[in-house]
């Protein structure tokens, strides 16, 4: 039996029931509805959540089975990782405080995150030397775990965000709030491009001189900018003649630019859309429409408890065991090296929160944004500093 | 100080600067500000209206030093541009990620550009160890120590000197509070028997009753205040270089050494290096990662070791007496100790040089003989015993390398052996040369009668090991135990007190104090409230 099959086909699965229980939390929506439609809507939305759930175990379970190692040891198995952990989160969260609404932001981020880390390469791949060790059993799925319990309480920060800022006239507030919705619509995009043109097979080569050698770089999406200084020499394909520039380092930035470029544009895309069949509302405001009167003192209390149980979890995966294993593989427990960095920027916002929180009484909407911003560094550790900041801890290649 | 003191109507004496009265609670007149408390109606209970050095001091340098570092405030800032500027610091890789041949003065400018020049320029290519992220981390250092410090003690001394008998403008403006509950004697005798069930203490004084639970959990943030602070004093003491040892040694295979900065007392040898990698023939599971890269993915860097100790002093020139310590397999992630230092794989260079080489000498196709050359013995001659006849070397080059004055020798090592050999015929006595380079032998004379071969080769590994040792760890393990302790203190349990305040002819006064987590304070009420005449308390200050 091959279970690298398996563990995909689950996959697939896992997106599409995870589609069927948005849709249901998205029913328990409106203030037409009487509560009893609600509350079914909501059960059968938590009875999808969790089958969707446990087809995600599976499909991970069968992945471990096949690598012989545990899934966390490059950019799709985290992510897929992180993805299940949020999900577990979320279904523990709404067993003790049950909230539906949480769901509709909790399971669509959910997934978008699992279809961007599926644009990764999903080989199985060998463990190499630094990664064999039990370090990485404990101490990459304790961070997985604290950084999905900390992104609950962006997902209720945003919730939060949604129903309290004043959408009665456009201010800074709803312009960053649409610009977050603008974020995940890019991301959306991005998956859309990457499933389509790899549907297609598209594939653009050009050669880049650099330095005196020639390198290949092969595009697999539309080339709006191609590598400085390449030609390109697949036949019958798109080139707009634009070069990425050249002060932008490494062999595939003009790559990395394309795609960033294309993404973005494509969230417009959909964003502009969104607005025109909203006949021009701000999507916050149809939103906050939408998602009726919630106890906010429930949603922030859901934040800050997010935070109290994440921040000390990281602090034990991202940085203690984190030392340890380092100690252990390099004899060095500390080493400035950009991930660590960034795991430490991270852990020190978090400690901001907190004693803003508790000592100065940052309740609510500043709360809430802080742990919008608390998100975007937990995502820009897990993209940037993995696909362009290289390091020790570059997964991706 | 005591003369500013101020006595309460309760008879308590409080300390300058109080803004609630430590024993019954009662505002005390004129302090209101401090903390707020004239514009709202729920009184501020953070520090429980304590009297603050910070809040009450501010005329001397040292009492404005004193205030600066203990506002959370100046905490706040200290840590966001700590966090901007380690952000900026990962923008480009710093100088001992850099990789490159050239000086970080052009390093930054050539790779990078204009940004990479004033990223050098500002010194941010060494960040971590500047004096100026230093000292912002110490100052950092000095916030936590002030800041809690100027807490800790005023708090402790509130809650140690609080009566049961509270003031009634006390328990009606606390947060959450019920008034004028209507409650008979088994109203009361109930909600003493549900605080109790649900593990608070009660105390009793004159009908009034204070219900105390968790106190342990408001040291919490200070505890791991104190496990942070022991992190950064061993940060301090790890700048010692006594209290480390960093260092890298090279042992070849079949080599010994000695373990560089262990004042000559422990020997390493290299029993044999062993470097695997992953088969996509065997592991299947593996495949189709393993034919997308070009190189083979490594699977195994392994240095087989063998840690020996001097037994008695050694004198310069003598060759150590040496005892077997510990042996053991050195990998990635598995490295070797032995009285407190670790030796670590680090690097390797796989079959880089040539331990022998062995040949043989033919004449009419009769082999005259065979030997072999060690490198590291590098003989002047060999007697070929079957026919009697010497070959001597004439020229031993290692690393071999052509330079306007002829064959010479980059190194000692021999990662590119090459040899010139006499070696005498029998039959015409004449001595014909030969030059092996390259795996292969050149005669050096187109007369040559004899025949040399190349019989065999024989390569070896060198491993690359650090060498570590950290006497400030169990400092650093320290710290973070008492750091994860003090948070789990502080956010897991929650103080919480329940005065219930008798106005006389049955009437009383419920207030509800939490240092967190009303939410779930709202909950517990239900259960502590049950079946009694309660009345539902109000939140006075909900979100809006």
């Amino acid at each position: 039996m091959d279970f690298y099959v398996l563990s995909s086909t689950f996959l697939y699965i896992t997106f599409f029931v995870y589609l069927i229980a948005t849709a249901f939390f998205g029913m328990t929506l409106g203030n037409n509805r009487d509560e009893n439609k609600k509350s079914k809507a909501t059960k059968l939305a938590m009875t999808f959540t969790i089958i969707g759930f446990a087809s995600h175990l599976t499909a991970y379970i069968f992945r471990w089975i096949e690598a012989g190692h545990i899934p966390v040891s490059n950019m799709f198995e985290y992510i897929t990782f992180f993805g299940l952990m949020l999900v577990l989160c979320f279904i523990v969260i709404h067993f003790v405080y049950g909230i539906p609404a949480l769901g509709l932001i909790a399971l669509p981020i959910a997934i978008v995150i699992i279809g961007y880390g599926s644009m990764f390469p999903q080989e199985v791949s060998p463990l190499v030397p630094s990664l064999q060790s039990h370090w990485l059993y404990i101490h990459v799925t304790l961070v997985g775990l604290a950084q999905a319990i900390l992104a609950i309480s962006f997902i209720a920060g945003l919730l939060f965000l949604i129903v309290k800022i004043d959408q009665t006239v456009r201010n800074k507030e709803t312009t960053w709030l649409e610009i977050i919705i603008y974020a995940v619509l890019s991301t959306v995009g991005f998956i859309i491009l990457s499933t389509g043109f790899g549907a297609m097979d598209y594939e653009a080569t050009f050669i880049k001189e650099s330095d005196g050698y020639q390198y290949e770089v092969e595009y697999e999406m539309l080339a709006l900018f191609q590598p400085s200084n390449s030609d390109l020499m697949t036949e019958d394909r798109f080139n707009s003649g634009i070069e990425a520039p050249s002060w932008m380092q490494g062999i595939d930035a003009g790559k990395k630019l394309n795609t960033l470029t294309l993404s973005l544009l494509a969230g417009l895309l959909l964003y502009g859309l969104a607005r025109l069949t909203l006949k021009g509302k701000r999507i916050g405001a149809y939103l906050q429409t939408k998602f009726g009167k919630i106890n906010p003192d429930v949603v922030d209390d859901v934040m800050y408890r997010s935070i109290a149980i994440g921040f000390p979890l990281f602090t034990l995966g991202g940085l203690i065991f984190a030392a340890i294993w380092a100690q252990e593989a390099w004899g060095r427990f500390w080493g400035w090296d950009p991930k660590e960095v960034w795991a430490l920027i991270t852990w020190l916002f978090y400690a901001v929160f907190l004693h803003l929180r508790l000592t100065r009484g940052w309740h609510g909407k500043k709360s809430a944004w802080l742990a919008v911003v608390g998100f975007v560094i937990i995502m820009f550790n897990l993209i940037v500093i993995n696909l362009v900041i290289a390091g020790l801890h570059s997964y991706a290649s | 100080m005591s003369d500013q003191s101020i006595r309460c109507e309760c008879g308590h004496l409080n300390k300058e600067g109080t803004i609630l009265c430590e024993a019954c609670g009662k505002p005390i007149e004129g302090n209101q500000h401090i903390d707020g408390n004239d514009e709202k109606h729920v009184l501020e209970m953070r520090y429980e209206g304590s009297a603050r050095r910070s809040q009450t001091y501010k005329r001397t340098f040292v009492d404005k030093t004193w205030a600066f570092f203990s506002s959370v405030k100046v905490g706040v800032w200290l840590i966001v541009i700590t966090v901007v500027l380690s952000a900026l610091g990962t923008v480009y890789p710093q100088e001992q990620f850099k990789n490159s041949p050239l000086p970080s003065s052009q390093f930054y400018a050539e790779e990078y550009g204009f940004t990479g020049q004033i990223f050098y320029q500002l010194g941010f290519h060494n960040m971590y160890s500047s004096w100026w992220y230093i000292t912002l981390v110490a100052l950092i250092g000095v916030s936590i120590i002030i800041a809690s410090i100027d807490r800790y003690v005023p708090l402790r001394r509130a809650l140690n000197n609080q009566k049961t008998k509270r003031h009634e403008v006390f328990v009606k403006r606390q947060r959450l509070v019920s008034k004028d509950n209507q409650l008979n004697e088994d109203d009361v005798n109930k909600l003493r028997e549900n605080l109790k069930s649900r593990r608070y203490k009660v105390y009793e004084d004159d009908g009034h009753i204070m219900a105390e639970k968790n106190r342990f959990s408001r040291w919490g943030a200070y505890v791991n205040h104190i496990g942070l602070i022991i992190i950064l004093l061993a940060a301090i003491f790890r700048m010692f270089e006594v209290m480390h040892v960093d260092d890298y040694v090279w042992v070849r295979e079949g080599e010994t050494r000695v373990v560089p900065s262990t004042n000559q007392e422990y020997y390493v040898e290299n029993t044999g290096f062993v470097y695997e990698e992953y088969d996509p023939e065997t592991q299947e599971q593996f495949s189709r990662a393993l034919e997308d890269v070009e190189e083979p993915v490594p699977k195994n860097f392994q240095t087989n070791a063998v840690i020996y100790r001097t037994t008695e002093e050694t004198l310069p020139g003598q060759e150590p007496e040496l005892e077997e310590v510990t042996r053991g397999e050195i990998r990635l992630n598995q490295p070797v100790t032995f009285d407190g230092y670790a030796l670590y794989q680090a690097g390797t260079q796989l079959e880089a040089e040539y331990d022998s080489m062995s040949f043989d000498v033919q004449l009419n196709d009769e082999v005259l003989g065979e030997f072999t050359f060690y490198s590291d013995e590098a003989p002047p001659e060999f007697h070929l015993e079957e026919s009697d006849i010497m070959v001597s070397v004439d020229d031993w080059y290692p690393e071999l390398e052509f330079t306007e004055n002829g064959p010479s020798s980059f190194s000692k090592f021999p990662r590119n052996p090459g040899l010139i050999f006499s070696v005498e015929n029998p039959d015409t006595g004449d001595s014909e040369r030969f030059f092996y380079l390259q795996e292969d032998i050149i005669p050096l004379s187109e007369d040559n009668e004899l025949v040399m071969n190349v019989t065999g080769i024989d390569r070896r590994s060198a491993s690359g090991l650090t060498v570590k040792k950290d006497n400030t760890l169990p400092l650093f393990g320290l710290g973070a135990g008492i750091f994860m302790i003090g948070v789990v203190q502080g956010l897991y349990w929650y103080h919480r007190r329940v005065w219930i305040h008798p106005k006389g002819e049955g009437i009383y006064h419920i207030g509800i104090h939490t240092n967190k987590n009303w939410y779930g304070m709202k909950q517990e009420l239900e259960k502590i409230t049950e079946d009694t005449n309660v009345q539902e308390f109000e939140d006075q200050q909900e979100l809006k």
